[in-house]
């Protein structure tokens, strides 16, 4: 091994974990927000990138049915849920209809755009504007109810989810991989290192990103919202803060995360309708370095996953996963001598 | 969509069913991987299933489909149910090279012969019913091995999926060069999933191998491929293995895998092959077939697997016949002395003939070498 290899694994590692990082994030801010362990963040990146590569082919993706199709049932199960509690019909109708304007948006979009074959970065948006619906969809549907069953039991809930989101992606996608055409096709080298314009992307998207919460969390009164339902659900809800608006704003921008990383590796590598889980399971490793609840240590322990499986295929190929995935136990060893037994279960 | 020209019997009334009809008809029990990691190869192998005739020499077909998405133990259950429920006269199946092992040994213990879709390596002693209707990985390698030796290469990398696919190719490749002289000097792994190959690319660039082997299936393929050439390395000096012979290479490749070489069997290039080749004829007749019921330049490998097992059955059915009818057990084991003795068995993958020692069957003639020109297949002579 000389510099110039080394800088050239040292690029990809941070590529990579800057994309672990983004899901390592999601992961934090779900678990912190509703408890649940979110197994099927990585579906999100898979759905992302496939629809996007669907609409290359002036395909119409199934993903924008299934947002209608939940959206459907979502508002079925809320008119329900109102008559019996004896709200005005006139009052649920409306409630009912008014949720169902974003997926019909959409989906009008989607049929008209698709065969039209538009310009990537507004395929793009329409790819963020199908998915991300998605995931207060998945919320509502999944676990809304379960708001406070114990942590197994939403986890068991999120191994269904993962199971059925990627029996969904065979469906919708097909068995074969596809890759997206990049977004700038720019190469600057200097020396051995070369970097694509697809890495300066995925640095300055998820740079951006992160800020974003920042500012989100920091100056904003719903992300002020989201941290105080984070600290205690129950103090929360006394102070008139909605926690299912929260669970549901938390997937909508786990959902949102999860499909810009997958349009951002789209062009950089095959994605198939299954390959999600490896790369959300990479965050959710990521995620367990902050110990699920701190994001600065989540973003570091994604940059290190990256790099960690990056020297990993150089020097041992055979071996790489098994190198990330036996790297959680130091760190659950260390992390619970250093903060004792604590259980966090209410 | 086509229509099913097959009965399938759905796996709720089979159970009631199958015993009903297994007497009097030719059962087949197909346990594919329709889900799973494996569904790319899974799907075209239901494909051409579908395909299949209503009779087979004569007999009236009975097939019973079972998923085993891509899960091992899932398969086991499906050949056990084949054999103690269904009592079929021959199984099909897996697709996968870890699912398909799994169901060797059941299959042994119930004395039924099973026409595996992928070339199962099995050890001394095992797999005796077992019957593999894709090319062996060795017999594959041996057109690689010829235009290396050709081309003067003396030394190659070998890029692989951690799996058995990636395994047996290593072997049997090393056993082909080694007997050419020729030295393997780099060995990377990679799986399917991975985002990227940089780590892999970068050490096999620094041993600067004459060539690179690069062993994965569809799709998956191309990653490893485009991550090579991003490096610099040559597009010329690339091969691939018969599971990327598949146009998604060249869809998910684009020009990265321009000027390589892919390993093939002879049914999907049928029309670019000389008259000369006994698959010639099958392979056309295979890909008319199936390009009529799925789209043009659709037809592939595993659909192709489907259709040399009619091949196959409509050759040794009428021999094991003459033992015993179908349903009994005279039958099975006559049908796996047929299989056995049957002789030189053209088919559109290549040309059969399986012994009792030999199971995998097909003949050194019948690997192709193709090469990727301008977006397509060529082959090279």
């Amino acid at each position: 091994m000389d510099f110039s290899i080394a800088s050239i694994l040292l690029l990809d590692g941070a590529t990579n974990g800057a994309i672990y990082a983004l899901l390592g994030l999601a992961t934090v801010l779900i678990f912190a927000i509703t408890r649940v362990i979110f197994i099927p963040q990585g579906e999100f990146v898979a759905y992302g990138a496939l629809t996007l590569a669907l609409l290359q082919l002036g395909r119409v993706p199934g993903t924008v049915y299934l947002l209608v199709v939940l959206a459907l049932i979502a508002a079925v199960l809320d008119i329900v849920a109102g008559l019996r509690r004896g709200v005005p019909t006139n009052v649920v109708a409306m409630r009912a209809l008014r949720s169902l304007v974003v997926p019909a948006v959409v989906l009008g979009l989607t049929l008209w755009a698709a065969p039209l074959k538009l310009p990537l970065m507004f395929q793009s948006l329409l790819t963020l504007a199908i998915v991300t619906p998605l995931g207060p969809l998945v919320y509502r549907l999944a676990y809304e109810k379960l708001a406070d069953a114990t942590v197994l039991v939403l986890l068991i809930v999120s191994v269904g989810v993962h199971f059925a989101l990627t029996g969904l992606g065979l469906v919708f996608f097909g068995a074969e991989g596809f890759r997206n055409p990049s977004f700038w096709d720019a190469r600057f080298s200097a020396g051995a290192l070369t970097l694509s314009g697809q890495a300066v992307i995925i640095f300055m998207a998820s740079i951006a990103l992160i800020l974003a919460l920042f500012l989100f969390f920091e100056r904003t009164l719903r992300g002020k919202a989201l941290r105080a339902t984070a600290v205690n659900r129950l103090g929360a809800r006394l102070m008139g803060i909605s926690t299912s608006g929260a669970g549901r704003l938390s997937f909508g921008l786990a959902a949102f995360m999860g499909a810009l990383s997958g349009l951002l590796i789209g062009p950089t590598t095959t994605l198939f309708y299954d390959s999600g889980f490896l790369i959300g399971l990479k965050g959710f490793v990521a995620a367990i370095f902050g110990g699920l609840a701190s994001y600065p240590a989540a973003a570091v322990g994604a940059l290190f996953v990256g790099l960690l499986e990056s020297f990993g295929s150089f020097y041992a190929s055979s071996f790489k996963e098994v190198i990330v995935f036996t790297l959680i136990i130091p760190v659950l060893l260390w992390r619970s001598f250093q903060h004792g037994h604590g259980d966090d279960e209410e | 969509m086509i229509k099913s020209k097959l009965r399938f019997v759905a796996v709720a009334v089979a159970g009631l069913t199958a015993a009903a009809l297994a007497h009097a008809d030719l059962t087949i029990g197909v346990s594919a991987s329709l889900t799973g990691p494996t569904s790319a190869l899974g799907i075209p192998t239901k494909n051409g299933i579908d395909l299949w005739p209503k009779t087979i020499a004569g007999e009236k077909v009975n097939v019973i489909l079972l998923d085993d998405a891509t899960d091992p133990t899932v398969a086991v259950k499906n050949t056990r149910r084949f054999i103690t429920e269904d009592h079929v006269d021959v199984i099909v199946g897996s697709v996968a090279t870890p699912v398909a092992a799994a169901m060797a040994d059941v299959a042994a213990e119930g004395q039924t012969v099973q026409l595996m879709l992928s070339p199962v390596n099995l050890p001394e002693g095992r797999g005796g019913w077992s019957f593999r209707m894709p090319q062996s990985t060795a017999v594959m390698a041996i057109p690689i091995v010829e235009h290396w030796k050709k081309t003067g290469v003396k030394t190659y990398g070998f890029l692989g999926y951690s799996d058995a696919y990636g395994e047996a190719w290593l072997k049997d490749i090393q056993t082909a060069a080694d007997k050419a002289g020729i030295k393997l000097i780099a060995t990377e792994r990679f799986a399917r999933s991975d985002t990227s190959v940089t780590g892999q690319a970068l050490k096999l660039m620094s041993a600067n191998p004459d060539a690179i082997l690069i062993a994965a299936s569809g799709s998956g393929a191309a990653m490893p491929h485009k991550g090579l050439v991003e490096r610099g390395y040559a597009k010329g000096k690339i091969y691939q293995t018969h599971g990327a012979a598949t146009r998604d290479l060249m869809r998910v490749g684009g020009a990265d895998v321009e000027g390589s070489f892919v390993s093939s069997g002879p049914a999907v290039v049928a029309p670019l092959l000389p008259d000369s080749n006994a698959s010639k004829a099958l392979g056309m007749k295979f890909m008319s077939e199936y390009e009529k019921a799925y789209g043009k330049g659709s037809a592939n490998q595993f659909g192709a697997h489907a259709f040399d097992v009619v091949i196959v059955l409509e050759k040794a059915v009428p021999l094991a016949m003459k033992k015993g009818k179908p349903g009994t057990k005279e039958f099975r084991v006559a049908l796996k002395e047929a299989l056995e003795t049957m002789g030189r068995t053209p088919v559109s993958q290549g040309v059969l003939n399986y012994t009792a020692t030999d199971h995998f069957g097909f003949t050194p003639e019948t690997g192709v070498l193709l090469k990727v020109v301008g977006g397509d297949w060529q082959v090279v002579q």
